[in-house]
């Protein structure tokens, strides 16, 4: 098993678990090169990459092109708040346009629910999923599920908590795909507002009540309040969210076990998690981000081989 | 299918023995020297040689490192099937050292060529050996050649050599396979 089924990461709903574990199996010889005083492998140097962020990044914009250097690929980058977006273009003219310049591969980041999908039957290019709008973040689960393992050894059986906004986030739902498609149990916790409904029907567990979930799990994972998100009010305050369902280190030590935190980022300190925590040992904060760059050459990599 | 052993368990044995002594006799007491396997078959060999080295001349240290040449090919995105991986394992700086490189067989060349690239990403060694148990010399598409070779042989394209260790198989020996009615 060395080639992945797809030949697009456009979510982990769409690959199977076979191709998850070739995925965290690369990494793991991805993040040896990049801890290498020259951390730089010559394998993408005739593939051009081009990184399509119609919603803004950082991190994550960060993490794919530093991924791409160190493939030695050749990158473009492109962002909608300058661009011909804004003069009326559609999403397909805009991409077609750019991959009539020779681009082999899209990474694509946008604020509309399935984007990726609608062009993955249109064009030829390997598409990669940044993260659409609160449906799926695919990079994101993986260096979660790569962090978890390389923390805990194994993810089969694991109890992982998801805290927070689950309503609006895409690596929620990533996240629930891919710690089940590896065998872990999810609980999602958060206030009953911010989590939908139907949630349950994905075969994870729910609580209202931080604690609970907490003192369940063996790893959490905290998401960011996407206040950026929120058309209405979903809590009353920032402050009485943080009382009720923010992980401070008082909370953590009345625990009966230590767990691992997570956090995609960024952070809202003192909201969903205080410093005390954020900073701490218990805390695979930083490492999340440098797997970040090790699973995303992995993905690269693989889709990138996959020309049969 | 035919098959013909061409070093047995007891030749492979001696041969490994005569290595082991060539190389000592350029590189003394590996004070400036490594040892560093290709991935993945390239390792078994270099495992037994870093063993029987060991057992020959206990009172020597000898850097010891796998390398893995994957994403150094030359044909990635070129061939008809996927590579995966190896682990990369070189817990040492290249700078200035006297580099023997180990590999089971010399075909192409060019796993040696990737291995070459690989090696400077490491550091600049001081100048770069080449060990193969099995030379398969007229198949060479690019000007590689080892200074130390098990056993030269002559052989066609539509042939294998496969090397079996007694690690993974049942016992050590080389063969030479060919898709072929007429014996060997």
């Amino acid at each position: 098993m060395s080639a992945l089924s797809t030949k697009h990461l456009l979510g982990i709903k769409y690959i199977n678990t076979e191709d998850i574990h070739l995925i965290l199996q690369t990494a793991k010889e991805f993040k040896e090169v990049i801890n290498r005083p020259i951390k730089k492998v010559p394998s993408l140097r005739d593939v051009t990459i081009a990184n399509l962020f119609f919603e803004n990044s950082t991190r994550t914009r960060i993490s794919f092109e530093l991924a791409q250097k160190r493939l030695s690929a050749d990158t473009i980058n492109f962002s909608a708040s300058a661009s011909s977006v804004k003069k009326g273009e559609t999403l397909l003219d805009t991409v077609n346009n750019i991959l009539a310049m020779k681009v082999d591969m899209i990474v694509m980041r946008h604020s509309s629910v399935g984007a990726p999908m609608f062009l993955a039957d249109k064009i030829q290019a390997n598409i990669i999923n940044a993260g659409d709008g609160t449906h799926e973040h695919p990079t994101q689960a993986l260096l979660d599920a790569y962090s978890i393992k390389e923390k805990m050894g194994e993810l089969k059986g694991l109890n992982v908590a998801i805290c927070g906004d689950i309503r609006h986030s895409r690596v929620a739902l990533s996240n629930i795909f891919c710690l089940q498609k590896l065998g872990a149990n999810v609980m999602l916790a958060g206030p009953p507002t911010l989590i939908p409904k139907h949630m349950e029907s994905l075969g994870v567990k729910t609580t209202y009540n931080i604690r609970e979930a907490l003192q369940w799990c063996d790893v959490a994972n905290v998401l960011r309040i996407q206040l950026e998100r929120q058309d209405i009010k979903y809590f009353p305050t920032l402050r009485e969210y943080s009382l009720y369902y923010g992980i401070n280190r008082e909370l953590l030590d009345s625990l009966k076990k230590e767990i691992v935190i997570m956090h995609p980022g960024p952070i809202n300190r003192g909201v969903e998690i205080n410093s005390d925590v954020a900073d701490s040992k218990q805390s695979i904060i930083l490492d999340q981000v440098e797997n970040g760059v090790a699973v995303r050459m992995a993905i690269m990599f693989l889709l990138a081989g996959r020309t049969f | 299918m035919q098959s013909r052993v061409i070093l047995d368990s007891k030749k492979l044995q001696l041969t490994i023995d005569r290595l082991c002594y060539q190389i000592v006799e350029t590189h003394k007491d590996f004070k400036n020297a490594c040892i560093i396997g290709v991935q993945p078959r390239g390792v078994l060999f270099a495992d037994r040689l870093v063993k029987r080295l060991q057992h020959l001349f206990p009172n020597y240290t000898i850097p010891y490192g796998k390398l893995d040449i994957t994403f150094y090919r030359d044909d990635f995105r070129r061939a008809d099937k996927a590579f995966s991986p190896s682990v990369t394992d070189i817990t040492f700086s290249l700078e200035n050292k006297n580099v023997i490189l180990v590999d089971d067989v010399l075909y192409t060349g060019r796993t040696i060529r990737s291995a070459l690239d690989a090696l400077m990403d490491f550091g600049r060694p001081n100048d770069v050996e080449l060990v193969v148990l099995i030379d398969r010399r007229l198949q060479r598409h690019v000007p590689i050649q080892a200074k130390y070779v098990g056993k030269t042989i002559d052989s066609i394209n539509s042939e294998k050599v496969k090397v079996y260790w007694q690690e993974t198989h049942e016992e050590d020996k080389v063969e030479l396979i060919a898709h072929t009615d007429k014996p060997l």
